[in-house]
């Protein structure tokens, strides 16, 4: 393992220090409990909280601003954060109108989140994203796992909450983006998890993973590396598979990086999947690419498609000001 | 209960996770995301760290201050199903106010039924409870005829491997293995080997 360390046990403080410094104009740092808040905490909306396990950066701390989180729980690499953490960013950031929190859904982050909700003694309500649609069977799973998706989630609720609407709307806000969205994603390698040191699956050079999670969880199949447009199409017709979009719609596409994959790659892939999009009717209406949901340094990248309609668009250009996506401001 | 039982069972348990560390990462890359042994091993350890204020406490406050910190340590899906097991059996073992056999077997039981509630899950999903849940259920039977802890920590040594071992020949449909279908054939789930260590451990100390 090659990477940039001092002492494995402080990768993470040392990280959420280097990104509050850097961002010092923007957010704050507590340590133990870990949580990060906006800088200048929020009056008279909902207060919209979200976290997970550390690895997917930007997710989330890099969404704490104007237009999009309050705060955010940084747990272990890949490891769900703990309740008293999401206790203590409650409240911090609590301004009178209830707590909204947005959870990847993964056994961990949900039993911690849910813990959590029930210690708390403020109204809650909780989003969870479920956004990858690589898992085909869903009889044998706990439900979709949220990936990249969810950063669509957080920008359309955060938007709405500045508002001023109350919990419900922005619940329903939420769930709403959630189930107009749908992922997936392919890894050309595995990542290392600092603390084991070693890559989390072995994968040779002349194979993919179809479908894998976010944490270098296995996915639909193990692949022969095909050249580009192959791998795009099947990702884009699960994808379609999933959405059952109807001719004309409006969307969103987001390639997203996994960390490991440089930009270039991906605007290949974005040109690749926005023909194929437009090839089964689907306009194009907006787009981000970049790494915006990261698997440590996973090469790879997922595709992200968000059926648009008014209320979502008006929330996804709406003002936004965090240290990971900015503008109108 | 002798007070320093169960300091010495957070001892026991922390030496068997450290021992199976190759064993326990490499059942996690198979069908897991990478992370069950650090958590483990950190949960572990902040429990072997409490050894002295445990040994000061009644043994429901014992479990409750276990579950607790590993509530507060540990986050992933280990964390609050521990913390969910420590802390039924501390309220179990408050209630009947002892820790007889009997007890102890009830509060085991109402543990098992703490993960299985909190974890949404149940038998034959390649989890842990594939080894918890027939442990249980033979701990409350043989209290319930009397037998001996001896004869107990026997017994249920090997329902736990049996257990364990069964999981490999299961499709996952809880936890992080569960996107796998059928490829996760043929793997040993690791929480249920290390439910499987952990009561290897603790069922040693007895004998």
């Amino acid at each position: 393992m090659k990477k940039f360390i001092n002492k494995t046990d402080d990768i993470l403080a040392e990280s959420l220090s280097g990104f509050t410094l850097a961002h010092s104009d923007l957010v704050s740092l507590n340590l133990e409990p870990n949580y990060l808040t906006r800088r200048q905490k929020a009056s008279g909306k909902v207060a919209i909280i979200s976290g997970g396990g550390s690895g997917h950066e930007p997710l989330h701390a890099g969404y704490i601003g104007y237009g999009m989180l309050d705060a955010a729980c940084p747990g272990h690499v890949f490891t769900s954060p703990t309740p008293d953490q999401m206790l203590a960013a409650a409240e911090a950031v609590h301004a009178g109108k209830g707590i909204l929190f947005i959870v990847k859904n993964y056994a961990g982050d949900v039993m911690n989140f849910e813990m959590a909700a029930e210690m708390l003694p403020f109204e809650s309500a909780t989003v969870l994203t479920s956004d990858d649609c690589a898992v085909i069977n869903s009889t044998y799973t706990t439900g979709r796992r949220g990936v990249a998706g969810t950063v669509i989630v957080e920008k359309c609720v955060g938007s709405l909450a500045e508002t001023g609407a109350d919990l419900q709307a922005c619940k329903a806000l939420g769930d709403k983006v959630n189930g107009h969205t749908a992922s997936m994603g392919v890894a050309l390698t595995s990542c290392t998890v600092p603390a084991a040191g070693r890559p989390t699956f072995d994968i040779d050079d002349t194979e993919l993973e179809m479908g894998v999670g976010i944490h270098g969880e296995p996915g639909r199949r193990r692949e022969s590396m095909r050249e580009a447009d192959a791998i795009v199409n099947d990702v884009v017709h699960a994808i379609l598979e999933a959405l059952k979009p109807a001719a004309g719609s409006e969307a969103l596409l987001l390639i997203n990086g996994f960390g490991a994959t440089p930009l270039m790659e991906l605007y290949l892939i974005y040109n690749t999947a926005a023909r194929l999009f437009s090839e089964h009717g689907i306009k194009i209406a907006r787009s981000l690419v970049g790494n915006y949901t990261t698997a440590l340094d996973m090469a790879g990248a997922s595709v992200t498609l968000c059926l648009l309609d008014d209320e979502i668009k008006q929330h996804w250009d709406s003002p936004v000001h965090t240290p990971a996506l900015r503008w109108g401001v | 209960m002798n007070p320093s039982f169960i300091p010495n069972a957070a001892i026991a348990i922390q030496n068997t996770i450290l021992l199976h560390e190759s064993e326990l990462e490499s059942l996690d890359r198979a069908i897991g995301d990478g992370d069950h042994y650090i958590n483990m091993k950190r949960g572990a350890q902040v429990i072997a760290d409490l050894q002295q204020e445990l040994a000061t406490l009644p043994p429901d406050a014992a479990l409750n201050r276990i579950g607790m910190k590993l509530l507060s340590t540990v986050g992933g899906a280990s964390g609050p199903l521990f913390a969910s097991f420590f802390m039924a059996m501390a309220k179990v073992i408050k209630e009947k106010g002892d820790t007889s056999t009997s007890t102890v077997a009830v509060a085991f039981a109402a543990g098992v039924d703490s993960i299985r509630q909190r974890g949404k899950a149940d038998a034959g999903e390649k989890t842990m409870l594939d080894v918890l849940i027939p442990v249980a259920a033979q701990f409350t039977a043989m209290a319930a005829q009397n037998a001996s802890s001896e004869e107990i920590c026997t017994a249920l040594v090997l329902t736990a491997e049996q257990g364990m071992l069964a999981t490999k020949d299961l499709i996952a449909t809880k936890g992080r293995a569960a996107g796998l279908g059928e490829r996760a054939i043929g793997h040993i789930d690791p929480g249920a080997k290390s439910c499987q260590l952990m009561i290897e451990a603790v069922c040693k100390l007895i004998k």
